[in-house]
């Protein structure tokens, strides 16, 4: 303000749509604003630390001599399953912390600023992948320290959490929706875990298929969480990439495509 | 805060910073806004005068794109607020009522954040950010997180970052409730400082006192309407520079000393809103020898007698008929909190 004149309205250069250029840049600043927050804040890591190793541990030495016969056996089954159960609810947050923002005062100096509208949601979900991230990587080395060798090896293993991070982030589009167009917070926790508890559990993340009766059967062959884990497994057991692989694309890819239009749809017309 | 040494310009002084035609907002049953017209000059303090839920805040929203109108249209710098709504938001800032800065980081990630979404460089959205942080006396508290900072510090930090572009018209609303008449003061240098340099200013108020330090142009909103408009004079000389209050010993006296009053001080007055004082506006003191001379003839005893600068609710009381009324919080006017000034 001290010596710098007020350029006058007529001078300034005035543009009534944002270029593409913009909302990206827009979007990596908003997501920067998340990873400042997580830096600021660290205990709302506690889920994406703590959920690895306790489930890890827990359905590892609860499940693992019922299933497997001893633990050691169970781990390449295991490992993958948790894995996409952790890095999947991790997404849910997403939608929780989307509603808290757009609560709070700063978010109407979002809206009065002018930046690409669609830039704060992009870059929530886009600091998100930090968080499944950070899941992943702990749920591999929670394995390995348990006994877990991929046969696979590092490369593959690096591809298949690859793969969990690619699919969350769609997801997490769900749970975006949810946040936009819930009431609080904590209803988007709830409706979130309503959709996401029988999605990782009817599925054969932690129990062979074969096991459930054959109309559930069905059902858990349908899930795309099944292919998801059986991709997982495929990447890091043995390193092939079957057709799961590609399912479990096609299905994140699915999501988005339904979930990201309404998303925006539905937060444009709040924002 | 530091003093600014450049000369003093009006940009294209005589054109329109806001243009608001028949502006109404509709939550549910409530007419928060109801037909507002409002008309600010380029280079002024506009005030928009008002109790608690008189639609003040929802239509400093609608003007700064946050809130989009059910009927009526607005134009900033003659930019419509619906069709050209991002040129709108390059030529305003917005400092809300609550503080809209993130809670969870510090001052400079809050301006550096909001400098870098405005288009500024890394280091120039540094620099921007310690300037602003410097002039508005913040440099000490720049790395702590807000959850320590004052009130007072908090509006600060969010007036700072509504001055990033320096953008040409600033909507304030409330910007001194709740704060103490130190920062209060701050606040009022800092808000003619801007006009000074140039931005137009329109800000929201519940205090009379604050309307007359500042502003130019008052208007006067009550249940979604304007009910006056005008220099601060104009609205001052409608009231009264002061006001007269008595008190009666017997109640039955009441119309016997109203017309008594009109009638010496030939001014128009007003009975309480709990009935029992009569309220006129003094415009000559020496004239009030004459009131009290004039009861004592015609045996109107007084209970008590005092002279009170308008308030809120006289100013009220004279252009609408009622006081100042606890209106119930609405959604869409749940940020207006704090005490009626009276």
């Amino acid at each position: 303000m001290k010596n710098n004149t007020m350029e006058s309205v007529s001078n300034r250069q005035l543009k009534n749509n944002t270029s593409f250029g913009q909302v990206v840049r827009n979007s990596f600043t908003m997501a920067y604003r998340g990873l400042l927050k997580i830096r600021r804040t660290p205990e709302q890591l506690f889920d994406v630390t703590l959920q690895p190793i306790i489930f890890t541990l827990m359905f590892t030495y609860i499940f693992g001599g019922a299933i497997s016969g001893n633990v050691k056996d169970y781990l390449p089954v295991i490992i993958p399953g948790i894995l996409v159960q952790t890095v999947i609810s991790t997404s849910i947050v997403t939608g929780v912390q989307l509603r808290e923002d757009m609560d709070k005062g700063v978010f109407d100096r979002f809206k009065s600023l002018p930046i690409a509208r669609i830039a704060p949601l992009a870059g929530a979900l886009l600091a998100d992948n930090i968080r499944y991230a950070i899941a992943t990587v702990l749920t591999f080395v929670m394995g390995y320290i348990m006994g877990y060798r991929p046969d696979g090896g590092l490369g593959y293993v690096a591809i298949a959490g690859l793969l969990v991070i690619v699919c969350s982030w769609a997801i997490s589009w769900i749970f975006a929706f949810f946040g936009v167009i819930a009431r609080t917070a904590s209803s988007v926790q709830g409706i979130s875990m309503l959709v996401l508890f029988p999605l990782t559990f009817l599925s054969n993340a932690f129990v062979p298929v074969e096991t459930m009766p054959n109309w559930l059967q069905w059902f858990v062959k349908f899930n795309p969480v099944s292919h998801l884990v059986t991709a997982v497994r495929e990447l890091a057991n043995s390193g092939t990439i079957g057709t799961d692989f590609g399912i479990s694309l096609i299905g994140a890819a699915v999501i988005v495509v339904i979930f990201a239009p309404i998303t925006v749809r539905a937060y444009m017309r709040r924002a | 805060m530091k003093y600014i040494n450049r000369k003093i310009t009006f940009p294209e002084n005589g054109d329109w910073a806001v243009e608001a035609r028949g502006l109404v907002k509709t939550f549910g049953d409530n007419r928060a806004v109801d037909g507002v017209d409002l008309n600010v000059r380029a280079g002024t303090i506009y005030g928009v005068l008002g109790p608690n839920g008189a639609g003040k805040t929802t239509t400093i929203r609608m003007l700064a794109t946050l809130l989009r109108s059910d009927e009526g249209s607005a134009r900033i710098f003659g930019h419509d607020v619906v069709k050209e709504a991002q040129i709108v938001r390059q030529l305003i800032g917005v400092t809300g009522q609550y503080a809209s800065v993130d809670e969870s980081l510090s001052a400079t990630e809050n301006l550096v954040i909001f400098s870098r979404l405005l288009g500024l460089g890394r280091a120039e959205s540094k620099r921007k950010a310690n300037e602003l942080l410097e002039e508005f006396g913040l440099t000490e508290a720049a790395k702590r997180p807000l959850k320590n900072f004052s009130g007072g510090m908090r509006r600060r930090l969010d007036l700072a970052a509504s001055l990033i572009t320096q953008p040409p018209l600033i909507f304030l609303d409330e910007p001194t409730t709740g704060l103490d008449p130190r920062t209060r003061n701050q606040m009022w240098e800092t808000i003619r400082r801007l006009v000074m340099m140039g931005s137009t200013v329109l800000l929201t108020t519940q205090y009379l006192q604050e309307a007359d330090e500042l502003a130019d142009r008052i208007a006067v909103i009550d249940r979604g309407r304007v009910v006056a408009e005008g220099t601060v004079d104009e609205l001052k000389a409608s009231v009264g520079n002061s006001s007269l209050q008595l008190r009666l010993k017997n109640t039955q006296d009441m119309e016997n000393a109203r017309q008594t009053v009109e009638r010496v001080l030939q001014v128009q007055s007003n009975v309480s809103s709990e009935g029992v004082k009569i309220i006129a506006p003094m415009a000559d003191a020496n004239r009030v020898t004459d009131l009290l001379l004039a009861f004592r003839e015609s045996g109107i005893q007084l209970a008590e007698l005092s002279v009170q600068k308008p308030t809120l609710d006289e100013v009220f009381l004279n252009l609408t008929g009622h006081g100042v009324e606890d209106t119930v919080d609405l959604p869409g006017e749940s940020g207006e909190v704090g005490e009626v000034g009276i």
